[in-house]
């Protein structure tokens, strides 16, 4: 009986004062005919000696490679007491803040987490996480429609320098709501979206626009005109949701900088690269922060300091009254359960590598990209494709299917890049590259040659 | 004292990142950060320190009975963590191609058959990232699938008053307008009012069963048919599984959506928040809706089925595949249990549920609903304690956490007037039950001898009661650098 | 026990109308419904110059644990909104006949002798 610590004796006792005589006379409100048998398709269950053969076995089936692929996801080093810290049972094993005194450690870390965010993006309140990046924008798109009153369209500008799987992700979940997401080209030599291209799409849409989306650094990599965009964005009433990488944050100008005014109204992203391993696909987290006077249009669960009866300091989920739980079917979102184990590991992260370790970080990632970028384009048939900076990830033009070439790079153990060529057929046979901190010389030379290699295989076109 | 207060200039706490900087300047100049970040400077050993004392700051199931209504807070098995965080799950790229993702796949794939299994559905997706996701694919899948009859009419969904207030909430994020539907005294279903409020415009009715006053729906069938006679289409909310899992599946009681709350159910940590898991499961005709990724097995290989594969799906929810770290846990959570095991979840959350509601009356305690079996939870209100002594649900809470148990849900559901919800689990021993209807019964004396008592609690804690009100007008929503 | 004053109108969703010399009404929650709501910590508020029709949501009242929409009572359109409300929704508690009303509406229709008296609404909410 797996994790079940009844005696014999207690359940007849427990029976007994209940009142029936079999566990099963507890069930006898369900009808009989409605009743599940064995369920045969549910294997047998084990111990953990068994299921750990079992995980160790599955775990050895996931080939590892030399990880060259960023695209939303990024393989950066954890220092070891994140984890450690963030499993402890007093965390992992604990519900919501509910009850506040109960919760002092979650809720005041969270504040920690909320402050250490918006000193990051240079934005006035975060909340305590959405889901991830992706669904964090679809939640900013609503709040920016909650927000913008005095816009009537509903109509969202949204790049294609903005992440495919978050544009999809958007769609899904704004298209209940009247919502019109905008594709926005770009320019293709510089891999940015212009400012002409936003205000010829303004035009276009006949004026009013509810919000634009900008995501820096861009799903290429490429940096993007986030002033004067964001500029335009203010003096036309057009709400700016910007789109970040957080560790790029403590490098590169934060949303709540931009332009020369207030900066974007929302930010939003995924807090991945802040201490979550990549684990085929999370849980990683959402951040989302804004500017004060967009507050109570904040979906999820916000964390305030306050006093206690003695006017000792401590924390308390806050601003209750805009959630779902007590606002029902008027409520800002129906985001309920967050990310908060995620948030922890993050709010750790943080703490221990600070802002110069972040800033190291990040720099080291942009310089690896760098000399990735050099030697790969010094091989024949490579191309970058954009001009411009890049940041950590740069789009490259190959002279044969991007597929194959990823395959035979994934059989020589290095997991090659992002293939572009279904998201944006126009750029041909391209694919992205990623470095982060954690790629060594070796690691690119090591690239360098096998794609060299690669691309002199006659035969590649047919394989592909 | 906050991290920012432990920091001191120049301190670095970083040997684990790069110990320089590299150069930057290639970077356009407006568009590099003028001013390093206001994040903390510490040691590591400052690091940890901290966050360890805040860790001591928390109830959790590890330290306390928790008891915590519609939660499930049952014991989150060790290994369930650590297999988890083997390497080659923790060092996958989502993008990985599905050939180097086998060990994963195999697991996902076989997670959604074991839930096809346990809860008598055709097919599941695993992409939802918390019950409320699962509860919008749900629900955009029921839209979806109306649309694609032409049936366009259909603008209205069903809910319980009784419900959580996600319910809703969800209907609305999908486009719908909300009806209720009472409750009666009972804790059924008002049928006739069902009946009544079914018609042409009616896209589908959302029921948690058993319900959130915890107990089974009789009508269930009656239920099905009403609503299926209308056209309508029957959503099961997985909150309250766990009182059911191997009994009776939502499948065989007629419904065609169900999300299943794995962070519940199947034991996956709450982490004071989150993240959980809203997996969703239809019969065969909603199938080709269901969001993606789905994990299909071809050959003697697994692989992720995309848009192509499925033109119908409601699309995409999360930028990967949901919550993977949380979906391997419960994975490894259900090979424990194994078929014989499920079953013994809610036989034993049920035992645990009605001795303890036994309990309740035999000391003296008003139950919610009387006469009826308990499913997994049971609710007693306070409101004859509040009129005599003027001692709020609350006030039992908090002193509650004096004596050390987590406080059952408070005020939830909203029906039920000074409610403490009550849910022991599967997981505990008599002695915990047995020790928390004890303080339960001491405070009831307290609250007739000395209400204060119970007024200034909770003592012993950190903190004492906060000030909300505080905290909602003067707004302070992060350290002031 | 609540306050209902005799001289104002009632509406079944708690709202109270005053009807001034100058042919404007004013609006607010009444005392009743401020005791239901506790400490109120926000509120929402129209823009002045908005029109609506009776029974519109128009303005939010938010307590910790809960918010309220309050609803147009009559057809018109807000002339002029309580702004010390903004820094101190707790007037509404304290004086929510008074210096905690909600805004003025220049009515579009007469609507005013449709809703409930005192003794009407007192009635109501001793249901």
């Amino acid at each position: 009986m797996p994790f079940i610590p009844h005696t014999d004796e207690e359940i007849t006792q427990m029976l007994e004062r209940i009142g029936v005589d079999s566990v099963d006379d507890l069930f006898d409100e369900i009808p009989v005919h409605l009743r599940a048998g064995v369920l045969d398709a549910v294997p047998a269950g084990m111990n953990e000696m068994e299921i750990s053969r079992l995980m160790r076995q599955r775990a050895s089936e996931n080939t590892t490679a030399t990880c060259f692929l960023g695209a939303g996801a990024y393989e950066h080093h954890i220092p070891a007491a994140v984890w450690e810290i963030t499993t402890r049972g007093e965390f992992y094993s604990a519900y919501t803040p509910y009850q506040a005194e109960a919760s002092q450690g979650t809720l005041q870390l969270t504040y920690e987490y909320q402050s250490m965010m918006t000193a990051l993006t240079a934005m006035d309140v975060s909340n305590a996480s959405m889901y991830d990046g992706a669904s964090s924008l679809a939640e900013a798109i609503l709040m920016a429609v909650r927000a913008n009153r005095k816009s009537k369209s509903r109509k969202i500008l949204m790049p294609t320098t903005v992440n495919p799987v978050y544009r999809k992700t958007a769609h899904t979940i704004v298209k209940g709501q009247q919502i019109e997401l905008v594709e926005v080209s770009y320019d293709q030599a510089a891999g940015t979206v212009s400012l002409e291209q936003l205000k010829q799409a303004q035009q276009q849409q006949g004026g009013d626009i509810t919000a634009v989306v900008l995501q820096q650094p861009n799903f290429f990599g490429c940096l993007e005109d986030v002033d004067a965009i964001t500029d335009w964005a203010q003096e036309n009433k057009i709400l700016l949701i910007a789109v970040i990488n957080p560790l790029t944050m403590a490098v590169l100008s934060p949303p709540g900088n931009w332009g020369t005014g207030s900066g974007a109204d929302i930010a939003c992203g995924d807090g991945q690269p802040l201490g979550a391993p990549m684990s085929a696909g999370g849980p990683y987290y959402g951040l989302l922060c804004c500017k004060q006077a967009l507050v109570r249009q904040m979906p999820g669960r916000i964390v305030g300091r306050t006093v206690d009866l003695d006017g000792k300091e401590g924390f308390v989920l806050t601003l209750q009254a805009r959630e779902q739980h007590i606002r029902r079917s008027k409520a800002t979102s129906n985001i309920c359960t967050n990310q908060g184990l995620v948030v922890t590991a993050s709010t750790i992260y943080m703490s221990i590598q600070g802002a110069q370790g972040l800033e190291n970080t990040a720099a080291a990632c942009f310089e690896n990209n760098n000399k990735l970028v050099a030697k790969l384009s010094a091989i024949d048939g490579v191309n970058k494709v954009f001009s411009g900076t890049h940041f950590h990830e740069t789009a490259l033009q190959l002279e044969k299917p991007a597929a194959g070439v990823l395959k035979a790079l994934m059989q020589k153990g290095i997991l090659g890049g992002y293939d572009l060529s279904h998201d944006y057929p126009e750029l041909g046979n391209a694919i992205l590259v990623c470095t982060t901190e954690m790629r060594s010389e070796e690691d690119i030379d090591a690239y360098a040659k096998a794609l060299q290699e690669v691309l002199n295989v006659a035969s590649l076109a047919e394989s592909a | 004292m906050l991290i920012f207060e432990h920091s001191s200039k120049g301190r670095k706490g970083a040997p684990q990142s790069p110990a320089t900087k590299a150069s930057v300047s290639a970077i356009p100049e407006n568009l590099l950060r003028k001013q390093s970040a206001a994040l903390p400077e510490v040691s590591e050993l400052q690091a940890v320190r901290h966050f360890t004392r805040l860790s001591q700051k928390n109830f959790s199931i590890d330290t306390e009975f928790y008891p915590l209504g519609s939660c499930t807070m049952k014991y989150n098995p060790r290994a369930c963590n650590t297999l988890a965080m083997l390497p080659g799950f923790l060092n996958a790229h989502p993008l990985t191609p599905d050939e180097q993702n086998q060990g994963f796949l195999a697991c996902m794939y076989e997670l959604q058959e074991m839930l096809c299994e346990a809860t008598g559905m055709a097919a599941f997706s695993l992409a939802p990232m918390a019950g409320a996701q699962g509860e919008f694919a749900g629900v955009a899948m029921i839209e979806a699938y109306h649309k694609a009859r032409g049936d366009d009419a259909r603008k209205e969904i069903l809910v319980p008053d009784a419900a959580h207030g996600t319910n809703p909430a969800t209907a609305v994020m999908c486009g719908f307008t909300v009806k209720e539907i009472p409750t009666l005294d009972n804790g059924d279903v008002d049928l006739d009012a069902l009946t009544e409020a079914v018609g042409p415009q009616t896209a589908g009715l959302m029921l948690t069963n058993p319900s959130t006053l915890g107990v089974f729906e009789r009508n269930i069938e009656a239920i099905a048919k009403v609503v299926h006679e209308a056209g309508g289409l029957l959503y099961y909310d997985g909150a309250n599984l766990n009182a059911i899992l191997g009994k009776i599946r939502p499948g065989d009681m007629g419904f065609d959506v169900i999300h299943s709350n794995l962070h519940k159910t199947f034991s996956t940590p709450h982490g004071g928040g989150g993240p959980g898991s809203g997996a969703v499961g239809v019969a065969d005709r909603l199938k080709e809706f269901l969001p993606l990724p789905v994990v299909d097995k071809v050959d003697d290989g697994y692989r992720y089925l995309t848009a192509e594969d499925r033109p119908q799906s409601i699309g995409r929810l999360s930028a990967f595949m949901g919550n993977p770290g949380v979906l391997l846990r419960a994975y490894i959570y259900m090979r424990f249990l194994g078929r014989e095991g499920m079953v013994r979840v809610a036989e034993f959350a049920t035992l645990n549920a009605n001795y303890m509601m036994a309990e309740a009356k035999r000391r003296g305690f008003t139950l919610a609903i009387d006469n009826r079996r308990a499913s997994h939870e049971f609710i007693i209100t306070l409101k004859n304690e509040a009129r005599d002594y003027h001692v709020s649900a609350m006030d039992f809470a908090k002193r509650l956490l004096d004596l050390g148990y987590h406080a059952p849900t408070t005020y939830f559901p909203l029906l039920v007037p000074e409610c403490l919800l009550i849910e022991p689990t599967e997981s505990e021993a008599k002695e915990a039950l047995d020790g928390f209807m004890d303080a339960l019964e001491q405070i009831k004396h307290e609250a007739e001898t000395n209400p204060e008592l119970l007024h200034a609690a909770p003592q012993t804690l950190p903190v004492k009661r906060l000030d909300e009100v505080r905290a909602a007008k003067k707004l302070d929503l992060a350290f002031a650098r | 026990m609540s306050e209902v004053p005799s001289e104002l109108k009632y509406t079944e969703s708690h709202e109270w109308l005053r009807l001034e010399d100058d042919g404007l009404v004013t609006v607010g929650v009444t005392d009743h419904a401020q005791a239901l709501l506790g400490d109120l910590v926000f509120v929402e508020l129209p823009e002045a110059g908005t029109e609506f029709v009776a029974g519109d949501e128009c303005c939010v009242v938010e307590s910790v644990k809960a918010a309220s929409d309050v609803y147009m009572p009559i057809s018109g359109e807000i002339v002029e909104i309580n702004e010390a409300l903004a820094d101190e929704p707790e007037i509404i508690n304290s004086s929510p006949y008074d210096s905690g009303w909600l805004f003025k509406v220049k009515p579009s229709a007469n609507e005013l002798a449709d809703l409930m008296d005192a003794d009407a609404y007192q009635a109501e909410i001793d249901e």
